[in-house]
């Protein structure tokens, strides 16, 4: 269980003279639910963009799975879920999953497996013949969730899965990812919700492209003397603060 | 396997947005309609004012096709000239013969010049036996819009093929699925294929719909082979759509890809042989071989009123895929930026 799934090996992140990632240094673990938390613009997208193999370290390596990133049969079993929904509107969702199953190479009945499997989890069956146009922000949401696990990956990174999602929703997501979990599946979340952050396993707390602090939330909390992730975070941040 | 899922994709979109639908193909067809009636309308009747005619020259001549007024003096024929009520007058003076123009519309001047010239040979000192002329290619019955035709075909299909796959794709790198694509294990060179290949079919359709209807409802001239037609359009198309999808990297909207249309599309036309290539500028004419339009125009010319076949198109075709190859390579290191593999 305690395989080494992500390992983050001193990279540094740069775009021009601008410092986007300082000499990070992080290992995930197989088969747990890791939170990367802290304010836009900490760096936590550019990250997960090279974990996911869409960008590269200026100096450093990320090693996902047992291979060097970017590598194209490691991307097969990564499930990516970008902050934006990236969907086709002017498609229906059915057609929105029947093509990106087929780019992970997915056909006819296992496809249509695969496709009601995913729609039961994220709660969208009846929607399915409906297009994307006309669908609210959270179940556009949720397709898009629904397409990052169509391949059944072993890794799931997913970029603030649930912004701008109401709580009853919310809970839905997350309980849609305790299922994987429990089926093996290794989460990577971002967020700047501190709520959200008591629901990972471990937490990197991350600041002005630093890694500040890693652990369990507990852990956090306890180090800091705090009673709260958020009062954590700003004792590990120093005294400014800002977001 | 993704190729084929990207290429349904782009079908399935293009099917379901009647109104892009609808450009693609009534657009130019309108276009192309509205330039038939412009080129291929009436012969224009000169208005002519003849002063002191010798009564023997004006019995002997054949003075119909132009509209005639009779003057006794050269001062009421000016008057009418300043008013613009007629486009010229013939007038003698010692004995010769003088025409005055009224000069401002140059398709009024040549017109009326044409009728005094043909009208009056017989006044000329060595009257000219008529001539016989023989056509290599094309005949007298030849309109302008049979010599323009061919080029403003290429030039339609080119014009809306390009802004529709860049437009497309810049939808596709603005609402984020492009990266969602390049999160999936699909390959560069299959992205582009992938757009190559579903608006290519798309272009097909589209060229064969406004080919034949220049050819048979406009009744263009056309003495070579549709095939061939088709074979010089499909590859100009997919220069088109390739230089679409590369320019679209330089823009971050739709509107400034539509800012490429002055830079990029209008100037290929006036280097495509819509004017005579020969009288441009020499510090210009190197322009004319660099645009892929440049080579269209030629090969279609060459079928259409020529007559010509593969012999002599193949090199223009083989440029026109080397421009589209060109494109695609420049494209997928252009999609180096989204993902280094």
């Amino acid at each position: 269980m305690n395989n080494i799934c992500v390992s983050v090996k001193n990279v540094t992140k740069q775009f021009g003279k601008h410092v986007v990632l300082k000499d990070i240094n992080l290992d995930i673990l197989e088969g747990e639910i890791f939170g990367l938390l802290g304010p836009s613009g900490a760096g936590k997208t550019t990250l997960v963009k090279e974990l996911s193999g869409l960008d590269t370290p200026t100096s450093g390596e990320n090693t996902v799975l047992g291979q060097k990133m970017p590598m194209l049969n490691v991307i097969n079993r990564i499930g990516y879920m970008a902050q934006s929904d990236a969907l086709y509107e002017d498609l229906s969702a059915k057609e929105n999953l029947q093509f990106f199953s087929s780019l992970y190479g997915l056909k006819g009945i296992k496809q249509q497996e695969r496709i009601r499997e995913v729609m039961k989890l994220v709660d969208l069956t009846d929607h399915i013949n409906k297009l994307v146009f006309n669908y609210s922000g959270g179940m556009k949401r949720r397709l898009s969730l629904a397409i990052a696990l169509l391949h059944e990956p072993e890794l799931l990174i997913l970029d603030e899965p649930t912004v701008g999602i109401d709580p009853v929703l919310r809970k839905k997501i997350w309980d849609a990812f305790y299922q994987l979990n429990e089926k093996g599946t290794t989460i990577i979340v971002t967020t700047h919700v501190m709520d959200e952050a008591e629901k990972c396993d471990r937490l990197g707390l991350m600041r002005e492209g630093s890694l500040i602090a890693i652990g369990t939330p507990t852990e956090l909390k306890q180090d800091t003397h705090s009673s709260s992730i958020e009062e954590a975070f700003l004792v590990y941040g120093g005294e400014v603060n800002e977001d | 396997m993704r190729i084929k899922a990207l290429t349904v994709r782009i079908l399935r979109q293009i099917v379901r947005d009647k109104r892009t639908l609808g450009m693609l193909i009534f657009a130019p067809i309108l276009v192309l309609t509205m330039l038939h009636l412009v080129f291929n309308g009436d012969n224009y009747v000169p208005k002519v004012g003849l002063v002191e005619i010798p009564d023997a020259i004006e019995k002997s001549t054949d003075l119909g096709d132009a509209e005639i007024t009779n003057y006794d003096n050269g001062t009421d024929a000016e008057k009418d000239l300043i008013a613009q009520e007629i486009d010229g007058y013939l007038t003698f003076s010692d004995g010769k013969p003088v025409i005055y123009l009224e000069g401002s519309d140059p398709t009024k001047n040549g017109e009326t010049l044409r009728w005094m010239q043909s009208t009056f040979v017989n006044i000329q000192k060595s009257p000219l036996e008529e001539l016989e002329v023989n056509y290599l290619h094309g005949s007298s019955e030849m309109g302008q819009f049979d010599y323009f035709g061919p080029v403003l075909l290429g030039f339609f299909v080119f014009f809306f093929v390009f802004i529709i796959a860049g437009v497309s794709f810049i939808r596709e790198r603005t609402t984020g699925t492009l990266e969602r694509l390049l999160s999936t294990p699909m390959r560069k060179w299959e992205i582009v294929s992938g757009y190559v290949i579903g608006f290519g079919i798309v272009t097909m359709i589209q060229s064969t719909i406004i080919a034949a209807y220049t050819i048979y409802v406009l009744d263009m001239m056309m003495e070579g082979s549709f095939f061939y037609l088709l074979l010089i359009i499909l590859s100009l198309s997919f220069t088109a759509l390739t230089l679409g999808i590369l320019i679209s990297s330089f823009a971050n909207n739709e509107l400034q890809m539509i800012q490429f249309i002055p830079v990029i599309v209008v100037p290929q036309v006036f280097f495509s042989g819509l004017f005579n290539l020969e009288t441009i500028s020499n510090w210009l004419s190197w322009i004319g071989p660099i645009t892929p339009l440049y080579y269209a125009a030629e090969a279609l010319r060459d079928v259409m009123v020529r007559g010509f076949g593969w012999n002599e198109i193949y090199l223009e075709i083989f440029v026109l895929l080397g421009f589209s190859i060109l494109f695609m390579i420049l494209n997928i290191i252009a999609l180096r930026k989204y993902r280094k593999i």
